[in-house]
């Protein structure tokens, strides 16, 4: 027998039993198709938070204060506030490698900004300083950023982000206009370039900037000069670690922290980030796995299960195919084709799932996924290897059966 | 000069719990190559056992069988199925045809087990065998479309369509009319001049006779050997 007969021999009797087949399918079906969706979930993830790194600027390096904490980062939110905008200016100043600091004040409380009859509510307000979209690689789409004049006098200018002009300006220029943060009136002098949904879903354009100094004084009306965290950008990605070295004896110094003695700050650089995203996807990845191994397992059960049984049924057609000449081999080719056949087609069939349910997740859920094709053909392999595994012991037993006793079974 | 088969106190023992049962006993034989040999004797005494041994599908618990001075009981599995596909044609008692398949895939059946045979021609032969048995016209029923005696039929142009050495049929007329009875006698008498060996198990008297070696059973011994 030939290979295309024992394929021709395999499709005809999985078609004979249709409904068995599909059932026995299910298993390996599901197992393929959820790895195929999961794996496409997990890299649309890990793809945007790379591109979100990306966006916010591979050079960039952030200083939190508070004393470092092994739970991974949080977005400046210590319980000691002990940075302050003259430790951004003189790390500038001090740190050759450091182009550029901004200083970031998250404003709270910032409950509505109003421009005429409209009124919106901002994700992010923010107090900076000048060097802020040169930090973070952010232009203006229109007007100004504020000026050095503005972060001295604490003067009530802003520039705001696209979904704030959208929401509040239905698409005219925001510049010049007066919209009113805490009962205050503030001027528009900028409008930044859109940027889009980070890696966290969070909408960077609803992003309102003023001078950090009228975030201090004016919105959170303090007197202290303590801030979230301090941006910092170094020149080439090769000089990050020397430059946190040199900003953490700098901050030492300052400080005055002695030897010994616990940080009050924390340095973390996006290439850090970009690793730990790294990390978690590889776990998530090994979840992945072993899940999808053990539904694989289950529907390779399935299958071994329904071979067996199949075999049991069949034995008079083994014993009539043995007697007119069919050696073992040739019964065991036959029947490990059936479970190979039965195995791929519902690796193709779920692999099809999948990606349609990746398809979906990414259409309606609007969460990002990328299809792979290593584990589409991972996947292939993979049932391949399930249709042989399992199907081997049905297909070994079938193929020693002895032809007189395999005739007279009933 | 060898003969073509040569059985030498050939006894089959089966263990039924305590007792044994010996279906075969002590069965000394020569069958030459070209004869038209007839095995005869009552229900259960034992034809389709030696049929089964003659025909390589079962092993005999004692004795010597030598096919053309071979002796098959050191042939591997293998070289035996190969001895089924290609030196005998098996006529089952009970047919043994494949349920749900066509007569011509039936019969097409042992060609399948022929390497590099294209499909073209593989149903060619399988067409041929069917006409010879008169069934050209029923290529495309299932066993169970067909009557007792077609489906006979069906088993005889399965173990026709190697051209065989050797032909073992079981009753191959057990379930034909007097015509078609006839019919397939003259067939075996063909083949029997195209020098194939058939040999076939009946009770009809009759065939028998027109057999030049008869061997008759009784208990699972050779009570009779006659040319
Ligand atoms: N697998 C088996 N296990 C036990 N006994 C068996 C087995 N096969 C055959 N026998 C016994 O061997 C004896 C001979 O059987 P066999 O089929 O050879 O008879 P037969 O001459 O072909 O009869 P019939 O003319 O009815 O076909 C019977 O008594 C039967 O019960
Ligand atoms: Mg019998």
């Amino acid at each position: 027998m030939n290979a295309w007969m024992i394929l021709r021999l395999a499709l005809r009797a999985l078609v004979k039993n249709k409904v068995r087949t599909a059932l026995t399918m299910l298993g390996i079906l599901i197992g393929i198709a959820s790895v195929i969706a999961m794996v496409a979930l997990g890299q649309g993830a890990s793809r945007m938070v790379e591109d979100q790194i990306n966006a916010m600027g591979r050079n960039i390096v952030m200083v939190l204060p508070g004393a470092a904490s092994s739970g991974g980062f949080s977005w400046g939110s210590g319980s000691i506030q002990t940075l302050t905008p003259d430790d951004a200016a003189a790390i500038a100043k001090e740190v050759p490698t450091v182009a550029a600091t901004a200083p970031v004040v998250r404003v709270r409380g910032v409950r509505q900004v109003v421009a005429g009859s409209q009124n919106w509510v901002p994700d992010n307000a923010m107090g900076t300083n000048t060097d802020f979209p040169q930090v973070r690689d952010w232009p203006l789409d229109e007007g100004t950023f504020f000026s050095e004049q503005d972060v001295r006098y604490a003067t009530k200018v802003c520039v705001i982000g696209a979904t704030i002009s959208q929401n509040l300006f239905q698409g005219a220029s925001p510049l010049g206009q007066t919209v009113r943060i805490k009962n205050m009136p503030f001027k528009v002098v900028g409008l930044l370039t859109r940027k889009g949904t980070n890696a966290i879903g969070q909408d960077q354009d609803d992003t309102l900037l003023v001078p950090w100094t009228t975030a201090k004084r004016v919105l959170e009306g303090s007197t202290f000069n303590n801030v979230s965290q301090i941006l910092l950008s170094v020149d080439t990605a090769g000089h990050i670690p020397a430059a946190m070295a040199e900003v953490t004896a700098l901050l030492h110094q300052r400080h005055r922290i002695r030897p010994g003695e616990a940080d009050d700050f924390r340095l973390m650089s996006m290439t850090e980030m970009a690793s730990a995203t790294a990390e978690t996807s590889k776990v998530m990845s090994i979840l992945l796995l072993v899940t999808a191994c053990i539904s694989l397992l289950v529907g390779g059960i399935g299958i071994m299960n329904i071979m067996l049984v199949s075999v049991v049924e069949r034995t008079r057609e083994i014993g009539v195919r043995m007697a007119m000449g069919a050696r073992g081999r040739d019964i065991l080719a036959q029947f490990l084709a059936e479970s190979v056949a039965l195995s791929l087609a519902a690796g193709v069939l779920g692999m099809l799932l999948g990606a349609s349910a990746s398809w979906g997740i990414q259409h309606f859920l609007q969460w990002p996924t990328q299809l792979s094709l290593g584990a589409v053909a991972v996947s292939l392999l993979f049932s391949c290897g399930i249709g042989v595994f399992f199907g081997m012991y049905p297909a070994v037993r079938a193929s020693r059966l002895d032809p007189i006793e395999a005739l007279r079974h009933e | 000069m060898t003969p073509l088969i040569r059985l030498e106190g050939i006894s089959k023992t089966y263990h039924l719990g305590e007792v044994d049962i010996r279906p075969l006993q002590e069965v000394t034989l020569e069958i030459a190559a070209g004869e038209v040999v007839s095995i005869t004797g009552a229900s259960g005494s034992g034809k389709t056992t030696l049929m089964n041994i003659l025909g390589c599908m079962d092993r005999p618990s004692e004795g010597s069988y030598r096919l053309e001075g071979r002796e098959v009981a050191h042939l591997s599995p293998d070289e035996r199925a190969r001895l089924r596909n290609q030196v005998f044609g098996f006529v089952f008692q009970s047919f043994n045809l494949l349920s749900r398949t066509s007569a011509l895939e039936n019969v097409e059946l042992p060609l399948m087990y022929w390497r590099s045979l294209p499909g073209a021609e593989r149903h060619a032969l399988a067409l041929e065998a069917l006409r010879r048995v008169g069934l050209a016209d029923r290529v495309d029923h299932h066993p169970n479309q067909l009557s007792g005696g077609q489906q006979q039929r069906v088993a005889i142009a399965r173990a026709l369509v190697t051209r065989p050495k050797i032909l073992l049929a079981d009753e191959p007329t057990g379930n034909l009319d007097s015509r078609s009875e006839k019919e397939i006698m003259d067939l075996f008498g063909q083949l029997h001049a195209e020098g194939i060996t058939v040999i076939l198990v009946t009770h009809n008297p009759e065939i028998a006779a027109v057999a030049a070696h008869r061997i008759r059973l009784k208990d699972g011994r050779v009570q009779e050997d006659v040319r």
